[in-house]
């Protein structure tokens, strides 16, 4: 199963170097590989569909948890073959939709690229796994969205797309990661025996919080659905695939995955069932204001999404039901309608449901499909959708003395709004009069309409003989999903019922609202006066804010002066000091431990810091470097009095030595330096801050003082400095004996040092380098 | 004496991070100079400080046998000391080399100033 998730992933990154063989009408041949892998989904239909699930375990990052675990069961085939299946349509049309466009090869591999990550979150069996394929498939439909990267919308789209879906991702590791310490396991084969550790745990509904983030913005749930008509920017092929019938089901998919998990408690459906119909209540009542064929499209398919979150909520065995064939019918017309819109753009360069009218005239074969499509997403008898919306019927009626009505008026107002738009997306278009400027509108290649046209007849295939799909995809995955067996038959007839009448209700009151809904501009005019009040405008707003927070942010911190770097991290070192020097206690001194001052040594001190007030003070750079050495060789008599021989020897080489270096260097400057109009209060605050860093470190080294030496390892030394490296002089030892790698890597560094300098002096530079 | 070292410490800290706010490279480089003092001193102070009895044994001895001064501060020290003139050496070398291109040691000639003075 391995290989047949990253098939997808190895062809994409073979069409980095093969790709153009593949921009012509050759990449019709790339269909091959969904078309295998549907294939190979479809074999195991009968041996799933008896119930059974097929694992299979690799090992990855064992000590993390990560494996790359994954399971076939029921939810995952339905899904796999959605994939697959419209994949490969999706794969023809596309060869001919996009035809001729100069990077058609990286579409083909983004495309291949998200539909491996797709069949990974589908079939993982490790819920970090399963987050690794969700951010996979972010990413590859940012590409998708952004594929007209030379439009300014397209790539915002793209951003807003990526932003809203990787915000959730966050949010959903963070649940993964709750989960997996609560349950002790990553595997969703051993969560799903530990639910009871899980909800009763008092993180639960933290956990469920982050989970429901993590869906609700992938599947655009209300509040975050803005992203999904935005992301309708991309070539209509992507939107067909990720945006209706693929991607946005993710959502619905890891809600259904963790039903068995984490549902079943009252947070679980409440939420679900709120957030649910509000989204297909807002969403519905939204495509009908919508002109543009793609917008009504997109806020119906927001609305579907409400409909599965809702069912998924409900959570009853009918709830489950309705949700995984509504899944099927929705994917099946709602992807066929995409496809019809886009041979409307392709072939009229319009999208616009005010200027099209009567093209059934020119575009014959689309007609039929886009009125298959609108048939089945109204819910006409012996059409798919119709079982659909009949399941969805029966599990809200069966919800319970109280909530029935309630939910069932709900679901239907709902499904009046998706009949009207369904019919105003597939079948408005196709109908009345042929304006003159669309006579010439031409027929396209068979490998552009035959793709809807199949969906559309599919479906009423699939409505005819529904006993096929229900035996062998919904059953089982219902089974996985109520972790139980269920007995039920997907029938077309149920009788003459408060379902039946409910449904015909639903068709005819679509009827009548798509009759007297006429698209109109002024609509959308009017919709937009209430920009201010959407999710969309408060995400646009917090956006630019941060945007602007950033760059002053990065301006005040990244101003080009050293000296306010400096300023700043020695001002935040001292804050830490004084934290810790205030939470160490009181500072004692004990003075009988102290060392009394001999005459010499003060006087010694006292130059030192006569020296130092020359340094800082002067304005004659030799006079500074005097200064300097002074200071240094001060430090050295100091090592001299307290036995440090060695240390003495080296301080006063190396000071020498710089000193010669400096006046070397001096010998070509000019003898001042100074710098005019320096600022009096600059000259104030660093003195401030210099001070109080010396009197921070002042107290610092008192604090030292208080603390016992450690000995261990000074006493090691001295006791082995003979016996072991045949020396007495212990510091000597330890440099170059004991600490010997030391001292050679820091000879390593003196001679790249050395190497800097000698090029430094010895580098002529040209002329025209000069300035 | 060992408070007299810690004034010492602070002293020079404070003059080294005066210096190294200042626009002047060759004040930016005396003040890392000056830190750097600051800083031994202040690993010295770590062990404790012992007068007149360096960690060397007598020539006929081969282990101590009376107190000696704590050896490890000492091989920090030299380290550091070695290090840190490998820095200046260095740094010296490249402001006569800024200076040669730039003639001025001015920090703020070397960037494109975007506000005012900070």
């Amino acid at each position: 199963m391995l290989l047949i998730i990253l098939l997808g992933l190895i062809t994409s990154c073979l069409l980095v170097p093969l790709g153009k063989y593949f921009r012509s009408g050759r990449s019709v041949f790339l269909s091959l590989l969904p078309a295998g892998l549907f294939a190979y989904f479809a074999s195991h239909l009968s041996h799933i569909g008896a119930g059974n699930i097929i694992y299979e375990s690799n090992k990855w990052v064992p000590s993390l948890g990560i494996n790359l675990d994954f399971r076939l069961d029921g939810l995952s085939l339905l899904f796999s073959l959605l994939i697959t299946g419209i994949g490969t349509l999706i794969f023809i049309y596309a060869s001919s939709y996009l035809k001729g466009h100069q990077y058609l090869d990286r579409f083909y591999g983004y495309l291949c690229l998200f539909m491996s990550a797709m069949l990974g979150v589908v079939l993982s069996d490790n819920i970090l796994l399963l987050f690794t394929f969700w951010e996979l498939t972010s990413i590859s439909s940012f590409f998708l969205i952004g594929f007209n990267n030379d439009s300014t919308v397209s790539r915002k789209s793209a951003l807003t797309a990526l932003g809203v879906t990787g915000l959730g991702g966050f949010f959903l590791l963070a649940g993964m990661i709750m989960i997996g310490e609560i349950a002790g396991t990553y595997t969703i084969r051993e969560l799903v025996t530990s639910t009871a550790i899980i909800r009763e745990h008092q993180l639960y509904p933290v956990v469920l919080g982050l989970v429901f983030m993590g869906a609700f913005t992938k599947s655009a749930q209300f509040p975050f659905h803005f992203w999904l008509p935005g992301a309708m920017k991309a070539p209509t092929p992507v939107s067909a695939y990720l945006h209706s019938a693929t991607m946005v089901k993710a959502g619905i998919f890891l809600l259904a995955r963790f039903t068995p998990i984490l549902g079943g408690t009252p947070e679980w459906s409440y939420t679900l069932m709120i957030v649910g119909g509000i989204t297909m209540l807002y969403a519905g009542v939204h495509s009908l204001f919508r002109t543009d064929l793609k917008g009504v499209l997109a806020y119906s398919t927001i609305a579907v999404l409400g409909v599965l979150t809702f069912l998924i909520g409900l959570g009853t065995k009918e709830a489950l039901i309705a949700a995984s064939t509504f899944i099927i019918a929705h994917a099946l017309y709602k992807a066929s309608l995409f496809l019809v819109t886009g041979i409307i753009d392709h072939q009229t360069g319009t999208r616009e449901l005010t200027q099209l009218s009567g093209l059934r005239k020119v575009l014959f074969p689309v007609f039929i499909a886009g009125t298959l499509a609108a048939l089945s997403s109204a819910g006409l008898p012996l059409s798919f959708g119709f079982i659909g919306k009949d399941l969805i019927y029966e599990a809200t009626l069966a919800a319970g003395p109280q909530l029935a009505v309630l939910l069932t008026i709900v679901a239907v107002s709902a499904n009046i709004g998706l009949v009207a738009a369904g019919f105003m997306a597939g079948i408005k278009p196709f109908i009345g009069n042929l304006p003159a400027q669309l006579e010439k509108v031409k027929m396209p290649s068979a490998a552009i309409w035959l793709p809807p046209l199949v969906l559309g007849i599919l479906g009423f295939v699939l409505g005819s003989l529904p006993g096929i799909v229900g035996d062998y995809i919904i059953s089982p995955t219902v089974q996985v999903l109520s972790v139980e067996a269920v007995e039920f038959k997907l029938k077309i007839w149920h009788g003459f019922n408060t379902v039946l009448l409910l449904s015909a209700t639903t068709i005819i009151a679509g009827t009548i609202v798509y009759f007297f809904n006429k698209p109109a501009i002024s609509k959308t005019v009017f919709l937009e006066r209430f920009n201010r009040y959407t999710p969309h405008y408060f995400f646009e707003m917090s956006w630019g804010a941060f945007k602007r927070f950033s760059s002053w942010y990065t301006d005040f911190m990244h101003n080009g002066y050293l000296r306010s770097y400096l300023i700043r991290i020695i001002v935040f070192a001292e804050i830490l000091l004084v934290y810790e020097l205030i939470r160490g206690g009181p500072i004692h001194i004990d003075y009988s431990k102290l060392i009394p001052i001999s005459i010499h040594e003060g006087v010694n001190v006292l130059i030192l810091l006569g020296a130092l007030y020359l340094t800082v003070t002067t304005t004659s750079r030799l006079t500074a470097v005097v200064g300097t050495s002074i200071i240094g060789y001060a430090i050295c008599l100091m090592f001299v009095f307290y036995s440090a021989p060695d240390l003495a020897i080296t301080q006063f080489t190396i000071d020498t030595l710089t000193v010669v270096l400096f006046v070397f260097v001096l010998f070509n400057l000019p003898s001042f330096l100074v710098i005019p109009n320096s600022n009096k209060s600059i000259i104030v605050r660093d003195g401030l801050v210099a001070g109080s860093f010396g009197i921070i470190l002042s107290l610092t080294a008192i604090k030292v003082l208080q603390v016992p030496t450690e000995k261990g390892i000074s006493e090691f030394y001295g006791e082995f400095a003979y016996s072991l490296a045949r020396g007495k002089n212990v510091v000597n030892i330890v440099l170059v004996d004991f600490r010997g790698f030391d001292t050679m890597f820091e000879i390593v560094v003196l001679s790249i040092s050395a190497l800097g300098v000698y090029s430094l002096i010895k580098l002529k530079l040209k002329t025209s380098e000069k300035e | 004496m060992e408070l007299l070292l810690v004034v010492l410490i602070g002293a020079l800290y404070a003059s080294g991070v005066y210096l190294i706010l200042r626009r002047s490279m060759v004040r930016l480089l005396l003040g890392i100079i000056l830190l750097g003092n600051g800083t031994n001193i202040l690993i010295f102070l770590l062990g404790t400080i012992t007068k007149g009895k360096p960690p060397v044994m007598a020539a006929d001895m081969s282990v101590f046998t009376d107190i000696y001064a704590d050896p490890i501060p000492q091989a920090l020290i030299l380290t550091a000391i070695v290090i840190s003139f490998g820095l200046t050496s260095f740094a010296i070398v490249l402001l006569k080399r800024v200076y040669a291109l730039l003639g001025t040691d001015d920090l703020d000639t070397l960037n494109t100033p975007q506000e005012e003075d900070v």
